[in-house]
């Protein structure tokens, strides 16, 4: 328990490793994970360092394995699941893993490179059967609208039915040509537009749509095609036309010039296809073998080479020793892990074969060691909660074993309510039980990572909101009746207070405790059940919550202050006892204790007899500084006087508290200094007592100046360290005074989540549920079944994630602020031993 | 209704989380794990005796009584005596 409560014992090692050996016991202490090591060349380069080049290694390695890992995750390939953490393989290993690497990332390249050519040819000859297809219609078209070729008689090859005749072209001296190809959809109109304006008549372009989406084969995108024929005659319009179509990005084709030589060709394009088609499903094939077998590996290569990069790292770290055959390093170690680390070395040893063994010994320094904390799967994730503020000091006491339950109890009872607890509890406990669940375990979602991180967080957090919603009986925002009401009803009506007609004619009527029957007693465990359905309600929950908050706020306070104790204690600073924790302790509680047992003196001491004169706790308590006695009538006799006492006393500890510190730590460097100039006087002249004291009084005359003129270095050195001092305990004493009274409002947020989570849920339960249960009719059975599911949505994300998120940020600002700033030191980024 | 007494309930939560905080950590076995245990059950103790004592005192002398519709009386006057 010690090592959660303050942190191991650390102390500094040096490690002897021979050449030969040092791989290997690197190796064997990196799988134990319980050695930092040190610097010992900080002034070097990294790229001087002795091991650059392997390091530069396992980066190429590092960098083929990424790609690697990219091509299976493209190629859909389920990854093994196995857990694999192989040892890192030895210096000999490396050069056949690089080269392996290397020959399949240049496999893997080819036939990537391949099947993509490969498939762009595919696209383009499916474009091209294409528009063959589709020109084919136009010139069977054509030829169909006889009468509208008055105006094409310049050329006569529509006639014809499909051949283009180039004969009759040729007795008109021109040279028909003609350009297909496939333009996007989108593009058509503006590409029909400008031919018009470049052109001028002298070119027709025919055009249709492809049905089906193609494939574009330069970005694989499907697209709308469509497929165009441009009959122009003229070389110099030819020329404009080709860079029109350039311009518009259209993938032109040559155009079949009779119909038997588009026979040919579409016979051609068809068996080419298929042709196609096979080449690419078998290097499609290939590929996917070759990434299933690199699959198989890759997980373990990359933890092998990432620690073939640590072990390196850790090596250059190191220096040698003069003799240039043994490396020297330094590491922080538990005190009781060294057999251990000595029991590490000697398999390395061994495992290398080196005849002369490495050893450790251990070294005295008077470094502040880093903390470690030794947590088990439980206490892990509360570890990590507190280091997310701040790691401490080292041999601090650490908040953490107290965080396990304060922490979870704080949150629920801002979060109170049964259902919802129990939802959760279930929940955590769900992760619990499958927490070795590999696929639970390595999913690469954040948030889920975190959420699965923090399981016995959230179980913690479950159970005790279970506890708080039983108390304050809240399930789902109905409340439990176990043991029956206390108030009764039925004695309103026996004591004739009142009477039927009156429940006819006032629609709200108050219940009086004063008469006798109606209140019989406090309900015994939580609040009682017949408040959920008073409309007063919040008045008495409001009272009662924000007591409760104050109490519990003063409480967790002074507890973080009596924890300072135990630092006080830890690093034999006796005097903070005095000087610090008793001011600070005397302060919190003259003043805040004191309203905690006024609070509770006024629920036990007021009762409904007294309810026209029951005096507000807050009024007095303004008095009280004010000390102003005789406003309002005394709680209790004696209460003008035990105030004006506490008051005095929390007044009088705020200067202790202040000036005690610097002044006893001056007079401490100081003091010491004459008494050690006295002891030297008494030494040198132990003759006569006379003497002796003459000379004493002497030094009394003109000790200041002795004292000036010796040690006036020294004396330098103490002004600083006082006015230092005096500053820092100026600060502590102005923000733990001032921290008292806002941290103790602070504490009210507790009661302010808990209304707003049982409001939340009220209207949740009023506005969704209360209006399908209402529905009567037939339907209302069935109509209930969607409401339930809207109720049960809502309830989990408003109720469940988001108010239990709000409850945990607040519970966690709860502990890091108001608790540990009481005892915790200034958190030093001190790394922690992973 | 029915008539409860703040003596019985006192007692038996008192003894209830005077076992836990006080009887169970001698109970606990020896073993790394101990302290955090112990730790955890004095606190667990004392956060939930605490918050039970402060409900039923909140509620032992009321100062005023709870407000109820009509309907609910009614109800209640028949349905819960």
């Amino acid at each position: 328990m010690s090592s959660l409560l303050r942190g191991e014992e650390m102390c500094l090692a040096q490690l002897f490793l021979q050449s030969g050996s040092a791989y290997d016991c690197i190796s064997e202490l990196g799988e134990l994970g319980l050695a930092e090591f040190r610097d010992l060349n900080p002034s070097v380069n990294t790229f001087q360092r002795k091991h650059v080049n392997e390091i530069k290694k396992c980066e190429e390695m590092e960098r083929i394995l990424g790609y690697l890992l990219r091509e299976i995750k493209k190629a859909d390939i389920s990854l093994p699941e196995r857990d694999v953490n192989p040892v890192a393989p030895l210096p000999k290993h490396i050069m056949a893993i690089m080269e392996q690497l290397q020959r399949l990332e240049v496999e893997l390249g080819e036939v990537t490179r391949n099947k993509e050519k490969l498939q762009k040819n595919l696209l383009e000859l499916i474009e091209y059967t294409h528009m063959l297809h589709v020109t084919r219609s136009f010139v069977q078209r054509t030829c169909e609208r006889e009468p509208l070729q008055v105006q094409y008689e310049e050329f006569p090859f529509l006639e014809k039915d499909t051949v283009m005749d180039y004969n009759s072209m040729q007795r008109l001296g021109a040279k028909l040509g003609f350009i297909s190809g496939l333009i996007q959809r989108v593009k058509i109109e503006a590409f029909e537009r400008m031919l018009w304006r470049v052109c001028k008549g002298y070119t027709i372009l025919s055009y249709s749509e492809v049905e089906e989406y193609l494939e574009d084969p330069e970005t694989g995108e499907p697209t709308k095609r469509m497929v165009f024929l441009i009959s122009y005659w003229g070389d110099q319009i030819g020329q404009k036309v080709k860079k029109i179509c350039d311009c518009y990005h259209c993938h032109l084709y040559p155009y079949p010039t009779s119909n038997d030589e588009r026979n040919d060709v579409v016979e051609g394009l068809k068996t080419r296809i298929q042709d196609l088609h096979t080449v690419l499903h078998r290097t499609e094939d290939y590929l996917r073998q070759v990434s299933i077998k690199a699959s198989e590996s890759v997980y373990t290569w990359v933890i092998q080479v990432k620690k073939i990069k640590a072990i390196y790292y850790i090596l250059n770290l190191c220096s040698f020793d003069v003799t240039n055959k043994c490396l020297i390093a330094e590491v922080w170690c538990p005190v009781n892990d060294i057999p251990t680390l000595r029991r590490a070395l000697e398999d390395g040893s061994r495992k290398s074969g080196a005849t002369v063994p490495s050893f450790v010994n251990r070294i005295p320094t008077s470094d502040t060691p880093p903390t470690l904390f030794r947590t088990n799967k439980f206490t892990s994730g509360f570890q990590n909660i507190v280091d997310a503020y701040g790691v401490g000091t080292y041999r601090e006491v650490n908040p953490a074993p107290f965080t396990i339950i304060t922490f979870p109890f704080l949150f629920a009872v801002m979060f109170g309510d049964l259902g919802h607890g129990l939802i959760m509890a279930l929940f955590a406990f769900w992760m619990v039980l499958y927490e070795n669940n590999r696929k639970l375990k390595n999913t690469r979602n954040e948030i889920w990572n975190t959420f699965f991180e923090g399981r016995y967080i959230i179980l913690m957090m479950g159970l005790f909101s279970i506890y708080t919603g039983l108390i304050y009986n809240d399930c789902f925002s109905k409340s439990l009746n176990i043991f029956g009401s206390g108030w009764s009803v039925k004695a309103m009506f026996t004591a004739e207070v009142w009477k039927p007609e009156d429940l006819t004619g006032n629609k709200f009527l108050t219940l009086d405790p004063n008469i006798t029957g109606v209140f019989k007693g406090p309900y015994p465990l939580g609040i009682d059940p017949i408040w959920n359905l008073a409309s007063n309600r919040l008045t008495f929950l409001n009272s009662y919550k924000m007591k409760m908050s104050v109490i519990l706020g003063v409480i967790h306070m002074s507890f973080g202050v009596i924890l300072s104790t135990y630092n006080h204690l830890h690093f034999r600073k006796k005097y903070n006892l005095y000087l610090v924790f008793l001011p600070e302790l005397l302060f919190l509680l003259c003043l805040f204790g004191y309203l905690v047992f006024m609070i509770f003196y006024k629920w036990l001491v007021f009762s409904a007899k007294d309810s026209r004169n029951a005096p507000s706790i807050l009024i007095h308590f303004i008095n009280m500084f004010l000390m102003q006695g005789d406003t309002v009538s005394p709680l209790y006799p004696g209460q003008a006087g035990l105030q004006v006492f506490l008051v005095v006393i929390a007044v009088l500890s705020v200067p202790v508290l202040l000036l005690g510190k610097p002044i006893y730590l001056y007079w401490v460097h100081n003091g010491s200094h004459r008494l050690g100039m006295y002891r030297g006087y008494e030494r040198v002249r132990r003759n006569s007592e006379e003497e002796l004291y003459l000379m004493r009084a002497h030094d009394m005359e003109e000790g200041s100046s002795h004292s000036d003129l010796s040690t006036s270095t020294e004396h330098k050195k103490e002004e600083f360290d006082f006015a230092d001092e005096f500053l820092h305990q100026a600060i502590h004493t102005i923000e733990y005074c001032l921290g008292c009274v806002s941290n103790t409002a602070s504490y009210l947020r507790l009661w302010a989540l808990s209304l707003a989570h049982a409001q939340l849920s009220e209207v949740l339960w009023a506005m969704v549920m209360r209006v399908g249960l209402r529905t009567d009719t037939r339907i209302g059975v069935l109509f209930l079944v969607p409401v339930f599911g809207l109720f049960a949505v809502l309830t989990v994300s408003i109720l469940l994630i988001m108010e239990s998120l709000s409850a945990f940020l607040h519970a966690l600002r709860l502990h890091w602020v108001e608790f540990q700033n009481k005892f915790y030191g200034l958190p030093v980024s001190k790394d922690i031993l992973c | 209704m029915v008539s409860h007494s703040l003596a019985l309930p006192m007692i038996c939560f008192t003894t209830l989380w005077g076992l836990v905080g006080v009887v169970a950590p001698f109970l606990v076995p020896k073993g790394p794990n101990r302290g955090v245990i112990v730790t955890s059950l004095i606190l667990t103790a004392v956060c939930c005796y605490l918050f039970w004592l402060v409900a039923i005192l909140a509620q032992a002398n009321p100062l005023f009584g709870p407000q109820l519709k009509n309907e609910t009386i009614w109800y209640l006057r028949y349905f819960w005596e």
